[in-house]
């Protein structure tokens, strides 16, 4: 099935947070700290109050208060820390951090009156870089250390691999820049048209901050033109806008320009880890440790799951990891697709490729010789797992068998050929989700749940299980989301969407399907006349149930997890060190797949990320200004369609009996873990290179 | 950006004494590079003088050389029959530059004028003696893996600058003796493209030798032997759409296997595209082969200083052109 809302998307039709030109509106830019660390000494507004269509300027000396900005940290929120308050006070926490808000009746008269703000700083010496600050690391309150066995067994191993490998800060870099416009109907009511991957985190988040009751708060973000972890929280744009909108008692929007997304909506902390990984001459693993450290803001902890795949992906009996957290005088990175699993598995499946040649075996072999058949962190069975399908039929479709071994053995041409593979695990669950599903009186139904669909096909996924439990053609089925006022569900991360919402869509049809089947006497009812007739019949405007879902028993029993196996081939050019990626054959365990096309694209997004993460996306700061130097799309650079290879896609698509009753496990993530791995695998392969600090740019196969 | 004045231009006279008059006033091409410096400040004309309109498209075989307008779009001169048959070079060049949509609005003139995408040039919050003289090189210990190896005059602290020219069509140009013809307030000249783009000395605002209110009308190439055997070779951080870490245009004229003439420019490399004159007079008369090559590299390689994250182009850069050569040669 094709996605419902995808003629909307290409003409122009979907509404997405910018584009609500609510009557009255006022446009607000941000202008922004130039210094990383420091006081506001003084801000001079006056050349910007005069300049034409200036309404308002905010700043900290004027900004309405934010009940919740005086509130003690609970500990309740998913960071822990104080979060960044905008217009608070005069402290400067970040370079590029909000200083203030210029409100114009245009764009263009917000944007030049900006430029004429100017402030003073009284400059604080900042630290930006994580090297030389790692012995400030220390353990974050939501990540334990965690050890199996013999902490540091792999020194006793006969043959180990023992390296530091380091990843960048990579920054989500949606299409669509975040974006927020905000209404006060009245002092106690707001609306919020935002972008945001959580209607309800948002909506919770702005009640708390501004004490109001859930009644009093609505936010709406039908549309979202990616996300990938950057809007799962309420950031600078939300609070100026609903702090501009307060003051001038009119409809403001505020826009990020590119630059203010490198530094405001967060971004994948950069890391350095110690992999230290042994074995016996025959393959099997003796021992693991896996020591990480990250890098955070001064006032918050932003922890991720770096080393998780390290204690599950193997059956090792002895594993140690430990993570730490580096605050600096950034602003807080957040989650970033496969946040932690990503970074983690580069080093895990990096220092696996190591060990099969340290062993002299075929990389697939070694992987399979340490197959885990329980979850060796906790010896839950698995609800599934099809990796061994992955690798054999990944490794089939791909050619493995046409490796040879030794680096630098295959050639095309000029070009150095290098195959590479890795593995990738992770989690899979399921949140509680409330979903609600209405028969109105013509015959059509409507399913609501206020999840987002930030990409992923979501509303096309929950039509398709509407109308496949209800026996109904798609095209009477709609479904609505991106509504705080809708049934609540949790937010569009963590691969569970489908697992959740999906499971709470599949459950009230259920319920609704029996409703109709006691009203009708029994008798089943398949076309959309019948169900017109019914509810005039039965003299009922419509028919509506509302259900939560959640996972049972199986949540302390069992682990649930998805799996993939990433084939890579790369050309390598031996003068000119620039890496080709030519083919791409991933194989995945996500449980049942759901819809075919948007599975795919999933796995394809992923991929891209993969090789963006692999090959070239680095945010680079300049210590010395605490200051990024690469903060547009010409100099980030992603994946252009010519670096984009023939991916192949293989969906195993065994249904998970366990985890959830939809059978599906979770896609959104799941491909671009190890990802980088197979990349810098198939690297070594064509060069015998080691890169183990990404991105592998061509100055560093030179070196 | 602030409030400007914007006419557009009758004639190339009229265009002129728009922008005389006016010392911060500029001409606007394609825009591509002109509106996004005044979208972050960098630049603030109060006055924009469009040329868009002026005659100064036509592609035309002039018999000895090829005349290109300068509003010629970049991708027009790229995909145009006589100079891929008579320049290939050159429509390479254009091909590795930005990306299909910006190729469809930017103009010869403009690329020629496209100041650097040095970071440091690109924030007015950080130091950049280019942009604010004076005020110090961001780059020059800070962030330069992009930076220049050649060129770099000993200087004082306050006119270091260490950027490179962007442009990927420049170097070619510069690979094959191209003029450019200018009229201005003072009358018309003819500039030699090499000595249109200049090194930053101790004025590293300026990026070339045009005069304010100066417009380029046109670019002669003369007609050559070297269209069988060109290469432009871009290394760069992905397959298409971004600026070269480093590029090469290569062209030989060969009798057999023996090279009669050569041209060899570099970009990435400095302030200017980079002709390698010393370079070529290696190569005339000798064989080509990878040793004729690598002796050419070597000389091509003298004088070259890198910085703490551009070494790698000490290295990159002669196993370029070693490249560059090998793939025109064959
Ligand atoms: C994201 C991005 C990536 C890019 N990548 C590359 C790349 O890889 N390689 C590359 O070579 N280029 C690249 N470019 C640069 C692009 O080639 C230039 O922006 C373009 O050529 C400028 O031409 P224009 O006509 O748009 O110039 P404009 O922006 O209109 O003008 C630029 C300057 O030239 C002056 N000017 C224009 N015409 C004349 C004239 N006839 N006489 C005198 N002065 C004149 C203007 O006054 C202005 O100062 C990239 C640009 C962008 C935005």
């Amino acid at each position: 099935m094709s996605r419902v809302d995808g003629r909307l998307k290409v003409t122009g039709g979907a509404t997405y947070a910018a584009d609500n030109q609510l009557t009255g509106l006022v446009y607000g830019v941000l202008v922004t700290s130039t210094i990383a660390k420091g006081r506001i000494k003084a801000i001079d507004t006056q050349a910007a109050r005069k300049a034409p269509g200036v309404l308002e300027i905010i700043t900290y000396q004027n900004a309405p208060k934010v009940p919740g900005y005086e509130a003690k940290p609970t500990g309740q929120t998913r960071v822990d820390g104080q979060e960044f308050r905008v217009f608070y006070n005069d402290e400067i926490l970040f370079n590029n951090q909000p200083v203030a808000l210029v409100l114009a009746d245009t764009f263009e008269r917000a944007n030049h009156a900006a430029s004429l703000v100017t402030v003073q700083y009284a400059q604080a010496p900042h630290q930006t870089a994580l090297r030389p600050n790692l012995t400030k690391g220390t353990k974050p309150k939501r990540a334990d250390d965690y050890l199996r066995g013999q902490a540091n067994a792999y020194t006793t191993a006969p043959v180990r691999v023992e390296q530091e490998y380091t990843t960048p800060i990579n920054v989500h870099n949606p299409m669509e820049p975040h974006a927020a416009t905000a209404v006060w109907q009245d002092a106690n009511n707001v609306t919020v048209y935002n972008k945001t991957q959580a209607v309800r985190i948002a909506q919770q988040d702005i009640m708390k901050a501004f004490n109001l009751k859930e009644e009093n708060v609505r936010v709406h973000s039908p549309f979202v033109g990616g996300a990938f972890g950057s809007s799962s929280r309420v950031w600078p744009q939300e609070m100026a806008a609903i702090l501009g909108a307060k003051k001038v008692g009119r409809p403001v929007k505020v826009v990020l320009r590119r630059d203010q997304v490198f530094n405001m909506v967060g971004y994948r902390p950069e890391s350095i880890q110690k992999v230290g990984i042994g074995a016996s001459p025959d393959g099997k693993l003796v021992g693991i440790t896996h020591e990480a450290y990250g890098l955070t803001s001064s006032y918050e902890q932003f922890a991720e799951r770096i080393v998780d795949p390290s204690k599950s992906l193997y059956s090792c009996p002895n594993l140690n990891t430990t993570y730490k957290l580096v605050p600096l005088d950034l602003s807080t990175p957040c989650w970033t697709r496969g946040p932690g699993e990503s970074s983690g598995s580069f080093a895990l499946e990096s220092a696996m490729d190591e060990l099969a040649y340290a062993l002299g075996m075929d990389p697939i072999a070694l992987r399979l010789a340490n197959f885990a058949e329980n979850d060796p962190e906790n010896q839950h069975p698995w609800t599934s797992n099809q990796l061994r399908a992955c690798y054999e039929r990944g490794a089939t479709q791909f050619n493995w068998a046409r490796r040879t071994p030794a680096p630098g053995s295959m050639r095309d041409g000029d070009w150095l050929v290098g195959l590479g593979m890795s593995a990738g695990i992770y989690k899979a669950g399921r949140s509680p989700a409330t979903a609600r599903a209405t028969l109105l009186a013509d015959g059509s139904l409507l399913v609501q749940s206020a999840t987002a669909d930030v990409g992923p096909g979501t509303y096309t996924i929950m039509t398709q299980i509407a109308a496949d439990v209800m026996s109904m053609d798609p095209a009477h089925v709609r479904f609505e989301l991106g509504d705080s006022a809708l049934p609540p569900a949790p937010g569009q991360f963590g691969s569970h969407t489908t697992t959740s919402v999906g499971s709470a869509v599949y459950d009230v049809c259920l319920s609704l399907r029996q409703k109709v089947l006691e009203l009708a006497s029994g008798q089943a009812i398949t076309t959309r006349d019948g169900y017109v007739e019914l509810l005039r019949q039965k003299g009922m405007p419509q028919l509506s149930v509302t259900k939560e879902s959640k996972s049972g028993s199986e949540e302390k029993t069992h682990s649930g997890k998805s799996f993939c196996a990433n084939f890579v081939e790369v050309w390598v050019h031996p003068v000119t060190g620039q890496v080709r990626v030519v083919k791409v054959v991933s194989a995945l365990d996500v449980g049942k797949v759901i819809n075919a096309k948007t599975a795919r694209s999933q796995v394809l997004g992923s991929v891209v990320w993969g090789l963006g993460m692999a090959l070239m996306e680095e945010g680079q700061i300049d210590h010395r200004f605490g200051r990024y130097v690469n903060k547009d799309l010409a100099d980030y650079h992603l994946p252009v369609f010519a670096d984009v290879p023939d991916i192949d896609v293989i969906l195993i698509d065994q249904p998970d009996t366990i985890l959830d009753p939809i059978g599906a496990k979770g896609i959104g993530e799941i491909g671009m873990i190890g990802f980088a791995a197979a990349v810098a695998n198939a690297v070594y392969h064509a060069t015998g290179k080691r890169i183990r600090n990404l991105p592998i740019t061509p100055d560093k196969l030179m070196a | 950006m602030i409030n400007f004045q914007y006419l557009r231009a009758s004639s190339p006279k009229s265009a002129i004494d728009g922008v005389r008059t006016d010392l911060s006033a500029q001409f606007i091409a394609g825009g591509t590079n002109l509106i996004d410096l005044m979208k972050r400040g960098i630049t603030a004309p109060p006055k924009l003088v469009d040329i868009n309109n002026l005659p100064l498209r036509d592609i035309a075989d002039e018999g000895k050389t090829i005349r290109i307008g300068a509003l010629a779009l970049n991708s027009t001169v790229a995909d145009h029959s006589l100079i891929l048959k008579k320049l290939p070079l050159l429509a390479q060049a254009l091909n590795a530059g930005a990306s299909a949509q910006i190729r469809n609005m930017a103009t010869v003139g403009g690329n020629m004028m496209q100041r650097t995408r040095c970071p440091y040039f690109y924030d007015p919050s950080l130091p950049c003696n280019k942009r604010a003289p004076g005020s110090g090189c961001g780059a020059v210990a800070g962030i330069n893996r992009m930076h220049a190896i050649f060129g770099l005059e000993p200087v004082p602290d306050q006119h270091v600058c260490i950027a490179v020219h962007p442009s990927d069509m420049c170097v070619a140009l510069a690979a094959l003796d191209a003029t450019v013809e200018v009229w201005g307030p003072g009358g018309n000249r003819t500039i030699p493209f090499t000595g249109f783009h200049r090194l930053p000395g101790s004025n590293p605002q300026k990026d070339n030798t045009l005069q304010h209110g100066e417009l380029i009308t046109a670019l002669r190439l003369p007609d050559n032997a070297l269209a069988t055997h060109s290469h432009y070779l871009k290394i760069r951080d992905r397959a298409s759409y971004a600026f070269a870490l480093i590029s090469v245009a290569a062209a030989l004229d060969l009798k057999g296997k023996t090279i009669q003439q050569a041209r060899l420019a570099m970009g990435g490399v400095a302030h200017k595209p980079w002709r390698l004159t010393e370079a070529e007079q290696v190569l005339i008369g000798k064989p080509a082969t990878e040793a004729t090559f690598r002796e050419a590299a070597q000389v091509a390689m003298r004088g070259a200083r890198a910085f703490e994250h551009n070494t790698y182009k000490l290295k990159l850069a002669p196993a370029a052109i070693v490249e560059a050569l090998t793939r025109a040669a064959g």
